[in-house]
């Protein structure tokens, strides 16, 4: 089926394809760049247009040009990495993750005794999308629901460590469980309705629940401050606090181990909780992905009439999904709340579920090490990009629009090992 | 008269406003094979679905086991050991093919998953070559043997089986029904849907004919085979 392979360059391809691309961009950047208003009037900037329109035709000339040469093709090829879906792996593929994963963990690990502050709250941030992306994951990459108020849950349990210290006395350790388990009785709350819905309508009234919870934080005065906000208490190890001086006169952490007091102590504390929180999370989510539950997840996402017709129980597995999900973006709320010390709504905007949909889009459904990956380079490239504020989300929206062409599936295949005879069972 | 193991008694079921079953009533006994045929849109898929609830009948009952199913849940009926392998086979095209035939137990678990495994694989060798295959890259007989095999993975005591030869070559329609033959020889109750009367008659100790959503004929496989309105209606008349 391949085309032969052509010794000469074929010129007329790319010359056809810079055309296009610079018809496309006279009608795009023709009335935007070449008409001026200027009062009443307008004059025209036809050199302006002739230049973008010159420099498109030549980028896609180029483009075109290597494309079509061998190595061009080849390295096509390479993108397009063999039509979609999942990869099933040999049963003894060793990939090279045993090397890196322990080296990526070194790197955790040994990162705080060299971080100054700034960098110290980067990955902070980078680990709290880490478990909203492990959270979505469940929900959108393994069972398929498509769920674009996932930040309600996170909410939820940003706010349950504010009112939870508010009205209640309660701290970080006793708000961590609380938070998680909250949110997954929201998230089954939210799950009992959505039982019966699929793709567009599923949407729709999930965006309304993370909308209405908002609307709540915002409007509920009394109770949530509103729009003012509410502080949260910083983080306490074994009762000690990270201040420099206690409250109440207790005796803060740096005076009882008898070491020099260091702002930066309550971050440390929180990046090493957090740190061992995503492991977990990790570990028990690689773990339910082996087991029944996980695959009957998949299941669902693959097709939901075999799976009733097979007698799975959907409304076990669906509000599994709601659940586990939900509850783990509710310990990254609680994260997320001590390490800014203050809570309001604004924090919990439509973009910040469209953001981690991205990481699990971007990482690859149901990838775990995908999401991991997107949600870095998705907090962690933002902050890099700063001397660039202006474009970002212009540089965002191409960055998607790159991946959607070249790598539909995400960054990181999801791939699944295939099963071994098992000795002495199998013939 | 012992109980039959499946049994619909005066089954109505309704789409909306658009009747799909009229007074359906039929029986499957233990260890037969019994075959409903029909035409395209007779309700016949309807009524292999409504055992497992969807959707429900409007009125009537349906009994496996002489317990009434009709508002049971479909995971209650799985476990109680009814497994079907659906119209268009629907494999989880994603799935290598050993994780949709560890799909097939989730209605008893899987304390005996190893030892079906080796049973499947016996039965059908073509699946053993494509274990760690995705369903998807299967061609459509191995994905109806799959079908199949993910049904009897869940050791059931009533195999459901909704139109097997859908979109089948000639060969591999033959192939399927004499797994199926196999299968009702060694004792299994298959409760057979199809289009293609012919095979599926040849197949069954009885069969059901189905016009507009009632039960127009029945009788053993033979006697329908020989019916002149069966022959003309479904066996092109030769």
């Amino acid at each position: 089926m391949n085309m032969p392979e052509r010794s000469s360059l074929d010129i007329r391809q790319p010359l056809l394809d810079s055309v296009l691309a610079g018809l496309i961009a006279l009608v795009v950047f023709g009335p935007i760049v070449g008409v001026v208003l200027d009062g009443y009037g307008f004059n025209l900037q036809p050199a302006r247009v002739a230049w973008i329109v010159g420099t498109v035709m030549l980028g896609r000339f180029l483009l075109s040009l290597f494309l079509h040469s061998v190595i061009g093709r080849g390295w096509l090829q390479r993108l397009d990495g063999g039509g979609a879906g999942v990869q099933v792996l040999a049963p003894d593929y060793r990939s090279r993750l045993r090397w890196i994963v322990p080296l990526v963990l070194l790197a955790a690990v040994v990162l705080p005794f060299f971080a100054n502050k700034y960098l110290l709250t980067v990955v902070i941030l980078g680990l709290i999308y880490v478990l909203l992306g492990l959270g979505l994951n469940i929900v959108v990459g393994l069972a398929g629901l498509l769920d674009l108020g996932y930040v309600a849950f996170y909410a939820i349990g940003a706010y349950g460590l504010a009112l939870g210290y508010e009205y209640l006395g309660l701290g970080f350790w006793s708000v961590l469980p609380l938070a998680a388990l909250t949110a997954a009785l929201a998230g089954a709350l939210l799950g009992f309705p959505v039982l019966r819905m699929h793709g567009d309508y599923l949407a729709i009234v999930t965006l309304g629940f993370g909308e209405i919870i908002r609307l709540v934080l915002n409007n509920w005065l009394s109770l949530t401050g509103g729009p003012n906000g509410m502080s949260v208490p910083a983080p306490t190890f074994l009762g000690l606090e990270f201040g420099r001086r206690a409250k109440d006169g207790g005796v803060p952490f740096h005076e009882f181990f008898g070491i020099a007091y260091d702002p930066n102590l309550k971050f440390l504390f929180i990046y090493a909780v957090l740190l061992l929180t995503v492991l977990l999370v990790l570990y028990v989510k690689g773990r339910l992905i082996r087991m029944p539950i996980g695959r009957a997840w998949e299941a669902l996402r693959e097709d939901e009439i075999a799976c009733r017709a097979m007698g799975l129980n959907h409304v076990l597995v669906k509000l599994s999904a709601f659940m586990l999900g939900a509850s783990t973006a509710g310990l990254a709320g609680v994260f997320f709340a001590s390490y800014q010390g203050f809570v309001n709504p604004t924090s919990f905007t439509f973009f910040e579920s469209a953001l981690i949909l991205a990481i699990v889009v971007l990482g690859g459904m149901g990838s775990t090490l995908g999401v991991v990956l997107a949600a870095f380079v998705l907090t962690v490239a933002p902050e890099l990009l700063r001397s660039f504020a202006d474009y970002r989300v212009l540089l965002f929206g191409m960055l998607m629009v790159l991946m959607m062409i070249w790598r539909p599936r995400g960054l990181i295949r999801i791939s699944r090992r295939g099963f071994a005879q098992r000795p002495g069972v199998a013939p | 008269m012992s109980v039959p193991l499946l049994e619909f008694r005066n089954v109505d079921l309704h789409y909306g406003p658009i009747q799909a079953l009229r007074q359906v009533s039929l029986h499957v006994e233990e260890g037969e094979t019994v075959s409903l045929i029909g035409a395209n849109g007779a309700g016949k898929s309807s009524l292999l679905m409504s055992i497992f609830g969807q959707p429900r009948p409007s009125a009537g009952q349906i009994l496996y086991r002489g317990e009434d199913i009709t508002r049971k849940s479909a995971h209650h009926v799985a476990s109680g050991g009814v497994a079907q392998s659906p119209e268009g086979r629907r494999v989880f095209p994603d799935m290598s093919v050993e994780e949709n035939l560890l799909m097939g137990t989730i209605p008893i678990g899987t304390a005996h998953a190893d030892e079906d495994l080796r049973r499947m694989f016996a039965l059908f060798p073509r699946l053993e070559e494509r274990r760690n295959q995705r369903a998807m890259t299967l061609s459509g007989g191995e994905q109806q043997m799959l079908a199949i095999a993910r049904a009897l993975m869940s050791r059931p005591r009533l195999l459901l089986l909704d139109e097997p030869s859908l979109g089948l070559a000639p060969i591999v329609v033959k192939q399927i029904f004499q797994i199926l033959r196999d299968l009702a020889a060694g004792g299994m109750t298959i409760f057979l849907v199809e289009q293609n009367a012919n095979h599926a008659l040849k197949l069954s100790d009885r069969g059901y004919v189905m016009v507009n959503g009632q039960i127009r004929l029945s009788g053993t496989g033979e006697e329908l085979l020989g019916n002149p309105e069966v022959r003309s209606a479904y066996l092109g008349g030769h």
